[in-house]
């Protein structure tokens, strides 16, 4: 036991020596945080347009004024002729172009039909359609100031009520979510180098040759770093709780034990991957590709799994981070207790033990 | 000119030999370019919907059809009890209520206004707006539809009126796809040019195999251009593959000069090479130098427009992504093959990444010496 002490005690000197890799660590979740917190957002706001107005009267300016007002839109440059439209989608910044016909207001009241077309730029289909739709609500505001108070009659009003997330924050999303990827790297990327390291360098055989046992030395090597993935989970525990206001409604205990699970998920498979490789880059590559990039896309993080074609709805099954982020989910925004989470805690533990045992028999295949 | 092919047939051979290199550079690229597209998909279809229909009225029924026919809404459960709509809500089984109240038809006629209660589950921020706007919109439809029936009007003798028509540019059937592949494209190029470019530098520093290398005759310049051409090369080799997997897979249309693609992805791949270099002449490890890299790759993926638009981040953020070079191959690269365009509308881009070329790599190359 002793031995054991002394070897976890020299990784974790190894460790606080790199300060450079402490503080990406360390800034990584809080730089993260801030990102998603505010950079990344699918709302718009100030989009670039270009006007081709050829009526020029009062009411086509008013409402390319009443389109700027609402703070959608910017314009930034305004058409002679039809020719000039694809010129300026070229130019890749224009969302859109509003076309407006002549004698725009003439139009309106004597024809009682005004044809105005907004031409999007669709190769981002999302941001094309919301930005259609949001020139379009304007528009038809717009169109009510025109002809005065009226009373239409047969209107349907829609009351919509969003539950659970009223003001729409996607902070519910990307906490669990950059917590689950910080887990994810720290525990099974960085332990699957730092094993494969000392195999490259040779100095594995150095260890194995010493009394402590294989198992024992596996330990030592990650014990530091499931004590560096939870001090950085309680970190954007405690962020996204005083920054964000994201709430933990659950036990406080439950759910650091989960994180713990989810550590040991993921130290498991880093250990796994150390087994299969020997140098340091393929180790990096695997985990990259097989367990980051997945974790990013496959478990309902940044896109939902709803879209997705049925195959890889299916595959999603297999990613840890997809349990886990139901998981937390339901512990800080519904606040469940253990029965509630008991069949993707199991899943979790099952599949940390298949792991485990797998890596370990790789491992000894090895030794003989 | 001879040491350096010897160095770049050193490196080839060891890149090669590796094993497990072989399927990171061919197998891996082609899984992910398959399985990001189909993953990295924002469209969202197939909501789920309860519908509280407590009227049950010819008009009632006619909102839910035209509802459900939309193909945004699959209907989860019909019912007249709000309680178990609720119930389906919480437990994530229905992605929004409607609710159509009793005497929804009557009250139209006689009161001419009516409330609709809608519910929607909005734990999936964005999702919930979507659902929302969709939602709304054909509810909006209809009453539009229902009230022309009404006053037996057609659209022609309508009230005035500004008839707003819409186009969708450059990809009318709203393929995510067509948007998506071109920017995974270029995080594959990414990861070849700056991750293993630096980690193999590294690898030399750490195994101590530098040091022999600095006592043969190969001059630093060799040594550089042999450790980082064969990863330019692999990686404009992995972009025509890619482009090619697009091609066949997803159809992706390729509306301008492919050769722009290729120039632009030539002298981005400098840049990321010149990264790879520079983060290996201050790290010691491969560890070190793989963790410092994908720190600044996913601050610069994720800020890089390929997700999210930079239009909707906020001016600080817009203001960064003016130093990100992969926020412009990003854009160009959708820029000329989404909507064709030409020499003169990438020309800016294209000067902006020639300058980080040079400077990038002049601070590796300045640093290098003196840290060796």
């Amino acid at each position: 036991m002793r031995q054991f002490i002394v070897f976890v005690r020299k990784e974790f000197y190894h460790i606080f020596r790199d300060k450079r890799t402490l503080l990406i660590l360390f800034g990584m979740p809080v730089v993260l945080i801030v990102l998603f917190g505010f950079a990344i957002t699918n709302e718009i706001h100030h989009v670039q347009i270009a006007v081709l107005d050829n009526a020029r009267d009062t009411y086509s300016q008013q409402m390319i004024r009443k389109m700027t007002s609402s703070g959608y839109f910017t314009v930034k440059q305004n058409l002679r002729s039809a020719d000039e439209i694809e010129v300026a989608f070229h130019k890749g910044d224009i969302k859109l172009v509003v076309v407006i016909p002549d004698h725009f207001g003439d139009k309106f009241y004597h024809q009682k039909k005004a044809p105005v077309q907004l031409l999007a730029d669709a190769s981002d289909p999302n941001t094309g359609t919301t930005v259609i739709n949001y020139a379009t609500a304007i528009i038809g505001q717009y169109q009510q100031e025109m002809t005065g108070k009226l009373e239409l009659p047969l209107t349907i009003n829609t009351e919509v009520r969003m539950e659970y997330n009223p003001s729409l924050k996607g902070v519910f999303l990307f906490v669990p979510g950059v917590m689950t990827l910080i887990l994810m790297l720290v525990s099974a990327m960085m332990t699957s180098i730092t094993i494969t390291r000392e195999k490259e360098l040779g100095t594995m055989e150095i260890l194995l040759v010493s009394p402590l046992r294989p198992v024992l030395i596996i330990a030592g090597k990650v014990v530091p770093y499931i004590a560096l993935s939870f001090i950085i989970a309680c970190i954007i525990l405690v962020m996204g709780f005083f920054i964000f206001g994201m709430p933990i409604k659950g036990n406080l205990l439950l759910l650091l034990g989960e994180c713990g699970l989810f550590g040991l998920t993921a130290l498991s498979l880093g250990i796994l991957i150390s087994s299969v490789t020997n140098s340091q880059q393929t180790a990096m590559m695997i985990s990259m590709m097989g367990l980051l990039l997945p974790t990013i896309l496959l478990s309902g993080f940044v896109f939902p799994v709803e879209s997705m074609p049925r195959p890889l709805q299916i595959f999603s099954n297999i990613i840890p981070a997809k349990w886990f982020i139901i998981i937390l989910k339901d512990v800080m925004l519904k606040g469940a207790g253990l029965r509630q989470i008991l069949l993707p805690t199991v899943i979790l533990g099952g599949m940390t033990l298949f792991f485990l045992v797998l890596s370990v028999r790789n491992f000894k295949t090895r030794l003989s | 000119m001879r040491t350096i092919f010897f160095i770049l047939q050193k490196e080839f051979l060891q890149i090669f030999r590796n094993r497990a290199m072989l399927p990171i550079i061919f197998v891996v690229p082609v899984v992910q370019l398959l399985v990001l597209s189909f993953a990295a998909n924002y469209e969202i279809k197939n909501l789920s919907v309860d519908i509280v229909d407590q009227d049950n009225s010819t008009w009632s029924r006619q909102l839910r059809d035209k509802l459900l026919a939309s193909g945004y809404f699959s209907l989860n459960r019909q019912t007249f009890n709000p309680k178990e709509a609720y119930k389906d809500l919480e437990a994530n089984k229905a992605d929004l209520v409607l609710t159509i109240p009793r005497h929804f038809e009557r009250d139209l006629v006689r009161e001419n206004e009516v409330k609709l209660q809608m519910l929607v589950n909005a734990i999936n921020g964005s999702k919930a707006g979507l659902a929302n706007g969709y939602a709304t919109s054909i509810i909006n439809s209809f009453n539009r539809q229902i009230r022309l029936d009404w006053l037996a009007m057609d659209e022609d003798n309508a009230p005035e009126h500004i008839a707003v028509s819409s186009r969708y540019w450059f990809n009318p059937d709203m393929n995510y796809k067509f948007f998506m592949v071109p920017g995974i494209l270029v995080v594959l190029v990414t990861l070849i040019g700056a991750f293993l470019s630096g980690m193999n530098i590294v690898k030399e520093k750490e195994m101590g195999t530098i040091e022999q290398l600095n006592v043969t005759p190969i001059r630093k310049h060799h040594f550089i251009i042999g450790k980082l051409l064969p990863f330019w090369i692999i990686a404009l080799f992995e972009l025509s593959f890619g482009l090619v997997v697009g091609k066949l897979v997803f159809n992706i249309p390729i509306v301008g000069s492919i050769g722009y693609v290729f120039l632009f992805a030539a002298i981005y791949l400098v840049v990321m090479l010149g990264m790879g270099l520079l983060v290996s002449t201050f790290t010691e490890t491969q560890q070190q130098s793989m963790f410092i890299t994908w720190f600044f790759m996913i601050i610069f993926i994720l800020m890089s427009g390929l997700f999210t638009p930079v239009e909707s981040m906020p001016g600080w953020a817009q203001q960064l992504t003016l130093i990100n070079p992969i926020a412009y191959f990003v854009k160009v690269i959708r820029m000329v093959m989404l909507k064709g365009s030409g020499w003169a509308d990438i020309r800016y881009y294209l000067g902006m990444m020639l300058v980080f070329a040079v400077v990038i790599n002049s601070i590796a190359v300045w640093n290098y010496r003196k840290t060796v």
